[in-house]
């Protein structure tokens, strides 16, 4: 059977059919004007062939890199098991189900993953994921305009210590509904939102973001700033790491009352790395907002003989419903990173994913300490920090960089292109998956490198110009 | 047979509006809207000293089938809000002229109120649909 299902007699019976004599009749409305003509930097079609050719060879370009690099994104081990389960036939799917009938397995696994996220981050519900931790953010900042009664303001206070590619995502997403962001500067000592900080007379803000561990990978003070916000009728949105939370203060008990919202990305739970994605979002709020959270929701139910079954609930809030007022026009989402994250924590436990948190904050210590016993490193912030941290070295980073990765370490994110006063800093990231040795050979190798770089004062002619 | 209550007024969008002895009006849902929407699910009542005009959304009914919008027949603020609503929605569906109202509202001016449709007209105009 061919992919494409019409055949040109088809194609050509339908168009009589309509009286036009040629596909592009149709296009008439749309002037001559606005219609593209064709797609000159796409290369012709090559067959299956050429095409497996090109990845593979693509594919050996990367190196099995020893990775010290996080920035939102991290390297964990994942149980073999894991994606095996995932991708069984019954699960292989991107989607959430509609047909709850024909869809039982899916659906409890979705509800057993909502049930996971809202005990991880101690808030009352969860949703059945979004896309990703940006996108998640974006929507907590829609949900929390929504949702705070107390507040007219379309005024977001955000921190740079969020993700800066979280919060330019946010902004593309909300900025066309007139929500602003003001900016709150960081403690340049501390590397956190200092409480002290915090504008005296705030005004009318709908919601503080705060992040934990933030993208520094310090920790916030997030009870000060959670009391802070809701004194001043502000919700709070934490933006979270859900493996830290094996280890740190849910969001819903932060402060006196908790936090409103919390979101982040789940890659941290079961999926690998992979060039920026597929990752998946998630959502929790309390329970006095879970009409306007975004996302679909799935319920645990009787059935007519009373059995216990599962669906979708709360579907008013929803597009197909509420058209132009949903809460959002989210309906389906990254349902197989979903099952896999659910697998894997399902896998690992309560326990196990503690054991991940402690033994990923014990390497960051070993490796800081190790790394500022080298001349020529500093330790950025002095506040305490989960599995990242941020070090200022002596010598052009970039040339640091280019002679780790050349070597097979990739030695952590470059923060200055996002923040110029960080020049010559990595944000650098130990996870479980790092041994003893691993921690050695790189500080070994910048040792080394530093070495030639000093004696760079009396350089050597170049070979080739 | 349809319930319309003679000494209310109505509006196209099936709201009634009640004059209270204070000066102030009250504002629900008619029977024939609950009847319309099915098993209400929960309410979202408007918060008091809100101000709005005619023909604002100011509250949201949420049934098993859908969730509508509800329109401020006048232009005023919110004095009252029916708290009950937000755990027993279904007074709604029990009593919708009666414990199922929805919020009281000051008019800023309460000639309006005799502009809205009366009981007449409004079982006409249901009686087409």
């Amino acid at each position: 059977m061919p992919f494409i299902p019409h055949t040109e007699e088809d194609i050509k019976q339908m168009l009589g059919a309509i009286g036009v004599s040629n596909i592009d009749d149709l296009f008439d409305e749309i002037p001559v004007a606005l219609r593209t003509k064709g797609l000159a930097s796409i290369p012709e079609g090559l067959s299956e062939m050429e095409v497996s050719r090109i990845l593979h060879e693509r594919a050996m370009q990367d190196q099995r890199s020893l990775c010290f690099a996080g920035a939102g994104a991290y390297e964990h081990h994942i149980p073999a098991a894991v994606w095996e389960i995932t991708t069984r036939g019954e699960f292989y799917s991107a989607y959430t189900p509609y047909q709850a009938e024909a869809s039982q397995g899916t659906l409890q696994l979705l509800y057993e993953y909502q049930t996971m996220m809202a005990s991880l981050t101690g808030m009352d519900v969860s949703n059945a994921s979004l896309y990703d931790g940006a996108s998640a953010l974006a929507e907590a900042v829609l949900m929390a305009v929504r949702a705070n009664r107390k507040s007219k303001s379309k005024r977001i206070l955000m921190p740079r210590t969020v993700h800066p590619q979280y919060r330019k995502v946010a902004e593309t997403i909300v900025k066309g509904q007139g929500i602003t962001f003001d900016v709150l500067d960081y403690d340049h000592k501390g590397g956190h939102i200092n409480p002290d900080s915090l504008p005296q007379e705030p005004g009318d803000i709908a919601a503080l973001v705060i992040p934990q561990p933030n993208f520094f990978g310090v920790l916030e003070d997030v009870d000060v700033l959670t009391d802070w916000a809701h004194q001043h009728n502000t919700l709070v949105i934490a933006v979270v790491n859900p493996t830290a939370l094996a280890i740190l203060k849910p969001p819903g008990l932060w402060g006196e009352i908790g936090a409103d919202i919390a979101c982040g990305d789940g890659q941290p739970l079961g999926i690998p790395l992979a060039s920026g994605g597929p990752y998946f979002g998630f959502m929790c709020c309390r329970q006095d907002y879970v009409r306007q959270m975004p996302g679909r929701i799935i319920g645990r139910t009787t059935d007519m003989d009373g059995k216990p079954g599962f669906t979708l609930t709360l579907q008013a809030r929803e597009q197909h419903i509420r058209r132009s007022k949903a809460t959002s026009n989210i309906c389906t989402n990254q349902g197989l990173l979903v099952t896999a994250a659910t697998i894997y924590m399902a896998m690992v436990g309560p326990d196990g994913l503690e054991k991940v948190a402690r033994q990923s904050h014990a390497n960051t210590l070993l490796l800081t300490e190790q790394l500022t016993a080298l001349a020529g490193v500093h330790q950025v912030f002095n506040r305490p920090c989960f599995h990242e941290g941020v070090f200022r070295f002596d010598y052009p980073v970039d040339e640091i960089m280019r002679a780790t990765t050349a070597r097979s370490i990739l030695p952590g994110v470059n923060l200055e292109d996002e923040y110029p006063e960080l020049e010559n800093c990595l944000l650098v990231c130990a996870t479980e998956t790092k041994t003893e040795q691993d921690i050695k050979s790189f500080t070994e190798l910048l040792q080394k490198i530093f070495t030639r770089l000093q004696t760079t004062c009396c350089p050597v002619e170049p070979k080739m110009a | 047979m349809n319930n319309v209550p003679s000494e209310l007024r109505y509006t196209k969008s099936h709201e009634w509006v009640a004059r209270n002895d204070d000066g102030s009006f009250t504002i629900g849902i008619t029977d024939h809207a609950q009847h319309l929407l099915g098993d209400l699910v929960f309410v979202e009542a408007p918060d008091v000293g809100t101000d709005f005009s005619a023909g604002d959304d100011c509250a949201v009914v949420e049934s098993v089938k859908a969730a509508s919008d509800v329109y401020c027949p006048l232009d005023g603020e919110v004095t009252e809000a029916n708290e009950t609503l937000a755990d027993t929605p279904e007074l709604i569906n029990n009593d919708a002229f009666g414990d199922g109202w929805i919020f009281k509202l000051q008019a800023k001016d309460a000639g309006a109120f005799d502009e809205l449709m009366d009981a007449d007209t409004y079982a006409e105009m249901i009686a087409e649909d």
